[in-house]
């Protein structure tokens, strides 16, 4: 029997997904030995026309990382999804939209102008922007077209596992790998990971107490944090009650409050504001002025609550800068 | 619910109103049996204590289809438990500011205490926040559903076959 062919493939990511990948190790050769790695473009030469001469549902899996912003992206992972019997939605980003998710605060025509002439380090007196089609004498140059919002994947095609975490912890993909090749897999739409609070399996959460109030919030340059002791109730910002397990605290352990790349547990529809919830509930201030003044030290919420979810919560993107296209999810 | 015109000066907002049971609810229906007249635009949904009201529930409401969302609970110290409008006070400051960043006014999201004697204060609050909506116009959010492919991408793809913009 042929080994089942896999393939890896990269949206509006960072690169940090394929690390993961390569942070295997050594059990990454028991993984090539196992699967026909087909098609990773990151790693290895292939190109978009070794996916078209595939057929249909030859990829026995593809794990696909990056959230879906350009038309490029969402024509590859059609593609993609025509030829794989199975997609993984590999780490925050094509789970929950991810930090490129944020974008959804501005619109495509704002992050051009940023990124081509506000930027303080670019130069560009011509005002020279990229064009989808250029005409030069050799013929015309084409380039992807930019969207005005970004997307998961599951909000462009068909998903049938998700991956999740920033990127996803090294214990998990080996797991998912090992279910996908043995067929143990659960139910379809499942997040490959554990499904409880980070809370659960933190390394502090015997020093949380009984009752837990909160003065005021800190940032971590703020204080000078005790390693021994959960880090909300010393005033961090952690999010770790309303994520999802399976990082084993690598954040906290490193003395930094989780900010919730694990996404929440399937108890929860909409991360930032269940997360917004639990923390508004332990503060200690009762007067609406001496609320305002605690939660100023919480300079953006947006930021801060939907930090890998904007586009996979219920506001999905900011509403007024949506653009009169129609695209006001 | 019935269809949202786009007429605005046929403009009928929505308003989802969540109230407590113990106070808000009660002030509510002291107003209905005392045949107090205000603008009909809000559903109320009972909930045993503002404290109880998840800002899931109000995400999720504009997400339906609200053009604003009412809570109402016992002023403070009245609690019924304690502390629940205090939780309701601080998650509502902390939502507001996040649903501003988010291009939401601030107008649509409004919390107020109203007691149960006070039937006189729900028709006033329904009928300001109505008038207030009504001034602001309609919140087109589109549905989305919570999980899955919920989102239809045509627009999107209408703006990649134009060559964006």
């Amino acid at each position: 029997m042929s080994k089942p062919k896999v393939g890896l493939y990269w949206c509006a990511s960072c690169g940090g997904c394929e690390e993961a990948v390569v942070d295997l190790g050594e059990d990454i050769l028991a993984v090539v030995e196992a699967v026909d790695l087909s098609f990773w473009p990151v790693a290895l030469d292939f190109k978009r026309t070794d996916v078209e001469a595939m057929a249909d549902g030859e990829l026995a899996v593809t794990f696909i990382n990056g959230a879906i912003r350009n038309s490029e992206q969402f024509e590859m992972v059609e593609k993609l999804r025509q030829k794989s019997q199975l997609i993984v939605a590999f780490g925050s980003c094509a789970h929950l939209g991810g930090i490129p998710g944020l974008a959804n605060v501005a619109n495509r025509e704002a992050i051009l102008k940023e990124a081509y002439s506000n930027v303080p380090s670019v130069v560009n007196d011509n005002g020279t922007s990229p064009q989808e089609s250029t005409e030069v004498k050799e013929g015309t140059l084409t380039l992807p077209a930019l969207w005005n919002t970004v997307k998961t994947l599951d909000q462009v095609i068909a998903v049938d596992y998700y991956l999740p975490g920033c990127p996803p912890p090294v214990k998990l993909i080996k797991n998912a790998v090992m279910a996908i090749l043995s067929g143990k897999l659960p139910e379809k739409g499942a997040v490959l990971a554990p499904d409880n609070a980070l809370c659960d399996e933190c390394p502090h959460r015997d020093s949380k107490p009984e009752k837990l109030t909160i003065k005021e919030f800190k940032r971590p340059s703020q204080i000078k944090v005790d390693p021994e002791q959960c880090l909300l109730a010393q005033g961090l910002l952690c999010l770790g009650s309303i994520t999802r397990a399976g990082c084993e605290a690598a954040c906290v352990k490193a003395n930094m409050p989780c900010t919730g790349c694990m996404g929440p547990t399937s108890h929860v529809k909409d991360y930032g504001a269940k997360a917004l919830s639990a923390l508004m509930s332990v503060i200690e201030a009762k007067e609406a002025g001496e609320i305002e003044t605690m939660l100023k030290n919480v300079v953006d919420p947006v930021g801060t609550f939907y930090r890998y979810s904007l586009p996979a919560s219920n506001m999905h993107r900011r509403y007024d800068l949506a653009g009169e296209r129609g695209d006001k999810r | 619910m019935s269809d949202k015109s786009t007429n605005k000066t046929a403009f009928e907002p929505r308003i989802v109103a969540f109230f407590c049971n113990w106070c808000t609810y009660t002030g509510a229906d002291l107003a209905g049996t005392s045949r107090m007249v205000y603008a009909p635009n809000a559903r109320v949904i009972r909930v045993m204590c503002s404290g109880r009201i998840d800002p899931q529930f109000i995400v999720a409401a504009f997400r339906s289809g609200a053009d604003g969302v009412l809570i109402g609970g016992c002023h403070p110290g009245d609690c019924h438990y304690q502390e629940g409008n205090y939780k309701a006070l601080r998650r509502f400051t902390m939502l507001q500011r996040l649903l501003d960043d988010l291009g939401i006014d601030k107008r649509r999201l409004r919390l107020e205490w109203i007691s149960a004697s006070e039937g006189d204060r729900v028709q006033k609050v329904m009928n300001q926040m109505t008038a207030d909506i009504k001034a602001l116009g309609p919140l087109k959010l589109e549905p989305m559903a919570f999980a899955g492919i919920g989102l239809s991408i045509e627009a999107d793809i209408a703006v990649a076959a134009e060559g964006g913009a």
